[in-house]
């Protein structure tokens, strides 16, 4: 099952939010990948593809899940990136 | 072998130490060879995982122990360290026969080789990733995983970088300073010699090469390592350690010029609570008291009986002192609820600072209420300040309604160019201004002050930034109204005599920088001061402006170091 949508968090998948989204891809138990529309996608449990990978603020994105449940778990990671974790922030 | 006299690098601070060099020994070690696995890929893959498993679970004690900030990086690193792409680097290097070692080696080269061209934030996840590697490595060779081991007395550790890993384990008592071959003055290794207040000089190439225990002077100030001093160059160490630790111990009298100019030294202070150590670190005044601290986290604007306790507490801690309060800066990186300017495509050019209090004017009065009552019940010199000011019309309204609230001093903070360029004009409305040299640097220079990968854009150096001071200094001088810098630049020693130079009349810094800033601004006349503003003016880029400026401040102090 697959979704695009649009990063929302402040400063893109780096640092901390970076940590976190893949704390919540590797929590899921699922296979999850992650990629630009056009590009290649990368697994969403290494925090090292994603960092490489430089997603920013405002990118589209294709997100993948197998398994069971994946409806769920593509809401939950949806709603992570469409939110901003970098505002509280200084 | 090859003679190494002296080494150049970017000093921290304006320290000067003598001790013996000790490498990292475990960077020092040997890099894994492609030599043929003796045991087998399948055995191999084991050992990696296994070092890997060992470095994630280190990473992660050291984290519970750590502070919020330094934790986040360390769990970040253990995240890194059980990479799912990693291990299958790993394996796919496996496949060609080589040792476990190498292959983790080469595996973490690769993601350093990705992120390390991709700007300056990425270049630190680099950092990150050579670190982790040679931990991987040192665990694959039986070796300890420790930076150094402790030689029982003091030493200058050289490393190519230090991680908070390391540093938060390290006996820094030990420590004399800190050389890194890699790494720039916003490094880790930076950012913890000025916290700690330990010698540092960064981006040293070449001193990898200096042997253990070769004598070195780590000379912070001119920015450079002397090895195997001589004995004329070690008195002439001795004698400024010991001059340093005199203008250190003697009483902190006011800022001023050699001539003595006076430049008021202020600190910048987030939380009345800070107010005290400002003082016993010898802060005349407070030149910057953020007003954030009181609405973030809230609902609603805190009350006015809540606001005026708390500025009381701070003014009570001067009395008979100049304390310099900004009004409510809320919007772009301080988004408040209650004063939230809705969806904004560009937060920093929104509706931030000034616009918003205008747009909420019940905050705004209500703020100058508060400030007013906490003066009129304590002894300090109070004076109000709006941030982002960006016309003549909004430094009169804001001037205009602090006035009004019976507070007898006014000002406009400059952290737009457009009040730099017109500064005769702001001026001519108001009774100060301060310039905030952060903000007026991320809008000349268009760089997004929390975007790592512009933070190279991001230099007080620069000298179109320079130039905007100087328009600012030279209208605070023809009207006779005081121009202070409250901001990142006023706490660098070479800078502060430039800015005083350009006719910055006071500097308002972290309260650690005040003593360093002091010494470096008691060196200089008011002429000397000038002749070194005009050098950094005169450059193109801003580490053209620096090294310029030191060049003119090394002339104009010769022969007065004491020898």
């Amino acid at each position: 099952m697959e979704r695009t949508l649009k990063i929302a968090s402040g400063h893109g998948l780096h640092a901390r939010p970076a940590k976190m989204f893949t704390q919540a891809v590797t929590a899921s138990g699922h296979r999850v990948t992650i990629g630009r529309p056009d590009g290649k996608a990368v697994n969403a449990a290494s925090i090292l593809s994603i960092i490489a990978a430089g997603f920013e603020n405002g990118d589209e994105v294709v997100l993948t899940v197998e398994g069971d449940d994946s409806e769920k778990v593509l809401d939950d990671l949806t709603d992570f990136l469409t939110t901003d974790h970098d505002e509280a922030a200084e | 072998m090859i003679e190494v006299q002296e080494l150049v690098g970017v000093g921290i601070g304006t320290g000067i130490v003598v001790g013996p060099v000790l490498h990292a020994s475990r960077q020092a070690a040997a890099a894994p060879t492609d030599a043929a696995s003796t045991i087998g890929a399948e055995a191999e893959l084991d050992r990696a995982r296994t070092a890997l498993a060992a470095v994630s679970q280190q990473l992660r004690e050291r984290a519970e122990a750590a502070d919020e900030a330094t934790r986040d990086v360390l769990e970040a690193q253990a995240l890194m360290t059980e990479d799912p792409a990693l291990l299958d680097g790993v394996e796919a290097g496996l496949a060609s026969g080589v040792t476990a070692e190498k292959a983790v080696a080469d595996a973490f080269a690769e993601f350093a080789a990705l992120l390390a061209d991709a700007g300056e934030y990425f270049a630190e996840r680099a950092a990150d990733l050579h670190d982790l590697s040679d931990r991987a490595v040192a665990v694959l060779q039986g070796r300890s995983t420790d930076l150094v081991v402790d030689p029982g007395h003091p030493y200058v550790l050289v490393a190519r970088d230090l991680a908070p890993a390391d540093t938060a384990v390290l006996d820094l008592d030990r420590v004399l300073a800190f050389v890194t071959s890699e790494g720039g003055p916003t490094s880790h290794t930076a950012i913890l010699a000025r916290q700690r207040g330990i010698v540092a000089l960064v981006g040293a190439g070449g001193v990898e090469s200096l042997p253990d225990g070769t004598q070195v002077i780590v000379d912070a100030e001119r920015g450079r390592v002397f090895v195997d001093p001589d004995a004329a160059e070690l008195a002439d160490a001795e004698a400024r350690i010991a001059a340093r630790e005199a203008e250190a111990s003697a009483p902190a009298g006011p800022g001023a010029l050699a001539d003595g100019t006076p430049v008021k030294l202020l600190a910048n202070l987030g939380k009345p609570g800070e107010a005290k150590g400002a003082v016993e670190m010898g802060a005349e005044g407070v030149g910057l008291f953020r007003t954030e601290f009181l609405f973030l986290d809230s609902a609603d604007a805190p009350t006015v009986e809540e606001q005026t306790e708390s500025y009381r507490e701070v003014l009570e801690a001067f009395p008979g002192k100049r304390v310099v309060v900004r009004l409510l800066d809320a919007g772009a990186d301080k988004p408040l609820a209650f004063l939230s300017p809705g969806e904004e495509e560009n937060p920093a050019l929104g509706k931030r600072g000034l616009r918003a209090l205008r747009a909420s004017e019940q905050v705004l009065q209500d703020q100058l209420t508060a400030l007013a009552a906490a003066d009129a019940a304590t002894d300090a010199e109070l004076w109000v300040m709006a941030p982002m000011v960006a016309t003549v019309e909004e430094t009169r309204f804001v001037t205009r309604a602090i006035h009004e609230a019976g507070i007898p001093v006014a000002g406009v903070m400059v952290e737009i160019p457009s009040v730099a360029l017109i500064a005769d004009r702001v001026l001519a409305q108001t009774d100060f201004a301060s310039i905030g040299t952060n903000d007026l640097t991320q809008y000349t220079m268009a760089a997004d002050r929390q975007l790592g990968s512009v933070a190279a854009l991001q230099d007080p150096w620069h000298p179109a930034v320079l130039r905007l001071v100087s328009e600012v200094g030279a209208a605070g001088a023809a009207s006779g109204k005081p121009v202070g810098v409250c901001g990142e630049a006023a706490a660098d020693p070479l800078l502060a005599v430039v800015l005083a130079g350009l006719g910055v009349t006071s500097l308002s810094m972290s309260p650690t920088a005040l003593s360093d800033v002091r010494v470096s601004l008691a060196r200089y006349s008011m002429d000397d001061a000038r002749a070194i503003a005009h050098a950094a003016l005169a450059a193109s880029e801003a580490a053209d402006a620096r090294e310029a400026a030191r060049a003119a401040a090394d002339t104009t102090t010769a022969g007065k170091i004491p020898a």
